[in-house]
């Protein structure tokens, strides 16, 4: 299959965003334009006079991605262009579920025919690590720091894929860097609905969460494995498909130690009680999607 | 001076001022509108609603958004697909779209959008006065200021003209005063579409967002490469002024009317006395001076249509024989105390051998009523300054002492 990601980007050694933009250009195909937030993905693909990119691209601002997809769609439409154009916008968590959360929620009750795609790495990377809506709890991040008398963020990650739900979007998926396949998969179903559909992309990043540059697959996979990361799908609201775990389910420790953000866990005073709480949390989301 | 305007008194009809802007919007024959509703826009996006609904504006998409914000982003989008865009703000929704205006301007996309100018909050105010538009000078946008409905509503074409130049690439306020114009019915021309059509071309840029030819739009660039970005939007600005001049004219050679291109004078020939000033005020201007010539008072009224680009050589030399200079403002810099067309005049006067004096007046805020006695006080005040020089360099009128 042909990248039409182009290599000598800027990314980092193991990048997730990197890799889960070919992904999605593979299941989205060379007949798309793609939108893309301020982050890291725009930073590193298109230092002027370069650009990664083997699709049409743009960039506006930080919050404003879904509302230029909603102008690309309505423009191909009046001007009878839309044809099978796929629309693509491509966000990090945080121009997507904090400051872009007014946009995405307007594009998608609009009802565009478009699709998004949110690279969760769950902290704001491209300026050095800070807490996004979507860093999970305990997760030390430069501004939520692990100290004497915090054990790092305070807060669980916000559950966007669920309030896609609610938006009424035809079409929900969670998928994760560990299962290209189903990746691939998903983004082609989900552009090939029409409406505004949604793919939450789980994606460890190697400098963020403090792992070797080896190792992005291993996270992600593990992620899914403890059941703190469920990949499902929800059409026109009733989820239609989950994937299973059974015997493969392993304790969240599994997890954490793999990463840096939450190593405190296993030195400070009361870890173990912080570690439970995080297991219960895996504990309810494999309750709730019978993983 | 202005050629004479030749309006067709069987074309005219009484309308409100925001419909004459709407219908003129859609003459232009606009591919996407995105607006969200603000007063005193709405009048003019209800009825743009109405024509979509009643299918009257061909190939166009309406996008109903859920902010400013998202009304001016949606066209950074469209634009770059290739469509002719079109908004309406004003006040508070304008103020929202800051961060968007700097980069419509620094992509290049031509948007016109017409702002019904409004006071800002706090205090909250619906009122007209020009604080919001003059507040994003610096972004990169055309800024031409209308006197009455049919000039606005003729702008909007010559707006869309000078945007797409190809030399000039970049976007369009097309201002006209909240209430004072957007709410007022009085005999207009509506835009015509056969003229339009001959008037304005079809839009077609070069570089558009396409499959068939890939291309990045938005690209970030380091220090080797901003600076030339912004150069080149100056450029741009600096091949505006002679463009905004020449589309007056091409618009009167089509349509028969004419309101200046980048200013406009009135009574200026032997005029010791000069009045600037932008927007409705300069009807209520043209009032007094008459009233004042009957007297003898030799003064004239220097009308400024385009703010951005600044017409700084058509100023000094429509000021060059004037003995005073007043400047009327309906903002205010605050910590300077003083409007920015008078900020701006002085500036372009500095360095020149111009050296009459120039006083300014902040005036209207928020709506307040400007009267003719009012401007009688002030030119009257201006002969003093001929005689004995400036007393007060820049104040605010109409202060209500026992307020304070």
């Amino acid at each position: 299959m042909k990248s039409l990601l182009a290599p000598g980007h800027r990314g980092c050694a193991g990048c997730c965003d990197a890799m889960a933009a070919k992904f999605t250009l593979m299941g989205a195909g060379e007949d798309c334009i793609v939108i893309n937030p301020t982050g890291c993905l725009e930073v590193m693909t298109t230092p002027f006079p370069e650009t990664a990119w083997d699709v049409p691209w743009i960039h506006s601002l930080f919050e404003n991605a879904s509302a230029v997809g909603s102008g690309v769609e309505a423009a191909l439409k009046a001007l009878g262009k839309k044809g099978n154009t796929k629309v693509v916008v491509m966000g990090g968590d945080g121009a997507t579920l904090d400051i872009g959360m007014r946009s995405i929620s307007g594009a998608f009750e609009r009802g565009h025919d478009f699709t998004y795609v949110c690279i969760d790495n769950e902290a704001y990377m491209n300026t050095g690590v800070q807490r996004s809506g979507a860093t999970p709890f305990n997760a030390s991040t430069t501004t939520s720091p692990a100290g004497k008398v915090s054990y790092g963020n305070q807060r669980p990650k916000k559950d966007m894929p669920a309030i896609m739900v609610a938006h009424g979007s035809p079409y929900v998926a969670t998928t994760s860097l560990a299962y290209p396949k189903d990746m691939i998969a998903k983004v082609k179903k989900a552009t090939e609905i029409e409406g505004p559909t949604y793919i939450h992309c789980h994606a460890p990043c190697t400098t963020g969460w403090g792992f070797d540059t080896s190792k992005t697959v291993e996270v992600a996979r593990m992620a899914v494995h403890t059941g703190l990361w469920p990949l499902y799908e929800v059409e026109n609201g009733e989820v239609t498909k989950v994937r299973k775990l059974g015997k493969s389910i392993k304790p969240v420790e599994e997890y954490l130690k793999m990463q840096r953000r939450f190593s405190h866990l296993f030195k400070m005073e009361g870890g173990a009680g912080e570690i439970a709480k995080i297991q219960a949390i895996a504990d309810k989301n494999i309750e709730v999607y019978g993983l | 001076m202005a050629p004479e305007n030749k309006l067709d008194k069987k074309k005219m009809v009484v309308v409100e001022g925001s419909y004459a802007v709407a219908h003129a919007a859609k003459v232009c024959r606009p591919n996407v509108i995105s607006a969200y509703p603000i007063t005193p826009q709405t009048h003019i996006v209800e009825d743009l609603s109405q024509f979509m609904a009643d299918g009257e504006i061909p190939n166009c998409e309406y996008i109903n958004v859920e902010s400013e914000f998202s009304a001016l982003s949606a066209l950074v989008g469209a634009s770059a697909a290739g469509a002719r865009c079109y908004s309406a703000t004003t006040s508070q929704g304008l103020e929202l779209m800051h961060e968007v205006l700097f980069n419509v301007s620094g992509m290049r996309l031509p948007v016109v959008m017409t702002i019904v100018n409004r006071a800002v909050s706090a205090p909250i105010s619906i009122w007209n006065d020009h604080q919001d538009a003059i507040s994003q000078r610096d972004t990169g946008w055309l800024q031409l200021y209308a006197e009455n409905t049919q000039e606005i509503s003729d702008m909007t074409a010559q707006a869309y003209k000078i945007s797409e130049d190809k030399d000039i690439l970049m976007p369009s306020m097309v201002c006209m005063d909240g209430f004072i114009l957007s709410h007022v019915y009085e005999p207009v021309v509506l835009l015509e579409q056969d003229l339009t059509d001959e008037f304005l071309p079809k839009y077609e840029p070069e570089y558009v967002l396409d499959p068939k030819r890939p291309l990045s739009f938005g690209a970030f660039a380091d220090p080797n490469y901003y600076t030339e970005f912004r150069y080149l939007q100056e450029q741009a600005m600096q091949r505006a002024l002679k463009k905004i001049e020449d589309v007056a004219n091409e618009f009167y050679d089509v349509y028969g009317r004419y309101y200046g291109g980048l200013i406009d004078e009135y009574r200026t020939d032997d005029a010791e006395i000069i009045i600037m000033a932008m927007g409705s005020i300069i009807g209520t201007i043209k009032d007094v001076i008459d009233k004042l010539r009957d007297r003898n008072v030799k003064v004239g009224l220097l009308k400024v249509r385009s703010f951005r680009p600044f017409p700084a050589a058509a100023i000094k030399n429509a000021l060059k024989d004037a003995k005073v200079v007043v400047v009327l403002d309906k903002n205010i810099s605050l910590g300077l105390n003083e409007g920015a067309l008078f900020t701006e005049t002085k500036s372009s006067l500095y360095n020149t051998k111009l050296n009459m004096p120039i006083v300014g007046y902040m005036i209207g805020h928020g709506g307040r009523d400007i009267k003719v006695d009012l401007i009688e006080k002030i030119i009257d005040e201006a002969q003093e300054v001929i005689k004995t020089g400036i007393t007060i360099e820049s104040q605010f009128t109409d202060v209500k002492e026992e307020l304070l």
